[in-house]
């Protein structure tokens, strides 16, 4: 039975675990509590964060770090439950990118 | 909760099964054998809440034990060594 890809435990690898710490950057800070700001208001449950990040393209699934898993699935969710529109999404993206260039 | 299925000791196989949708259990013990270790309680179904749903009726969650050695081709570790993985009931079936 093959896994999918968020389904990891047990794979082979000779390679031993990274155990640095990891360095986190404001925004994954920012994107790790929204889902349980999310869930207080009672529009998200972590039960559909994890099947957000379980959609995810294999190539998407492998290529993204963790936070940015995190903040697809949390995207996909915030549309899908007509919180925001991808439009206002990408607007203020946009927005944020000009002021950063 | 309605009445649990499984008590600590029963023998248990984990069903075969790869649905499309959300679940907790993970491919490495899927099919395998192991036993109940404990009965954590009855919760809502991850399956369901994952979409929106209710996630009731609550499922059984257990502890499962499987030797490591029935769970690996090749184990190389001691034949004593155990690992333990939490499963909802409607995922085992008496072995």
């Amino acid at each position: 039975m093959a896994p999918r890809a968020h389904d990891r435990g047990g794979w082979p690898n000779d390679r031993p675990i990274d155990r640095r710490e990891h360095q986190w950057m404001d925004w994954e800070r920012q994107a790790q509590v929204l889902p349980g700001i999310l869930a207080r208001k009672g529009l998200m449950v972590t039960d559909e964060l994890r099947r957000g990040i379980e959609a995810l393209l294999v190539e998407q699934y492998e290529s993204l770090s963790y936070h940015e898993r995190w903040s697809v699935s949390l995207e996909t969710l915030l549309i899908e439950k007509g919180i925001l529109t991808g439009e206002e999404i990408d607007a203020k993206a946009g927005a944020i990118e000009r002021r950063w260039s | 909760m309605a009445t649990a299925r499984y008590a600590p000791g029963d023998r248990v196989r984990v069903r075969r099964d790869a649905p499309a949708g959300h679940h907790r259990t993970p491919w490495y013990v899927k099919g395998k054998t192991g036993w109940v270790d404990a009965l954590y309680g009855a919760f809502r179904n991850p399956e369901t809440l994952a979409y929106g749903g209710s996630g009731v009726p609550e499922r059984a969650l257990y502890r499962v034990q499987f030797n490591q050695a029935d769970t690996w081709e090749n184990y190389g570790g001691s034949p004593n060594d155990k690992v333990c993985v939490d499963i909802y009931e409607h995922w085992l079936e008496p072995a």
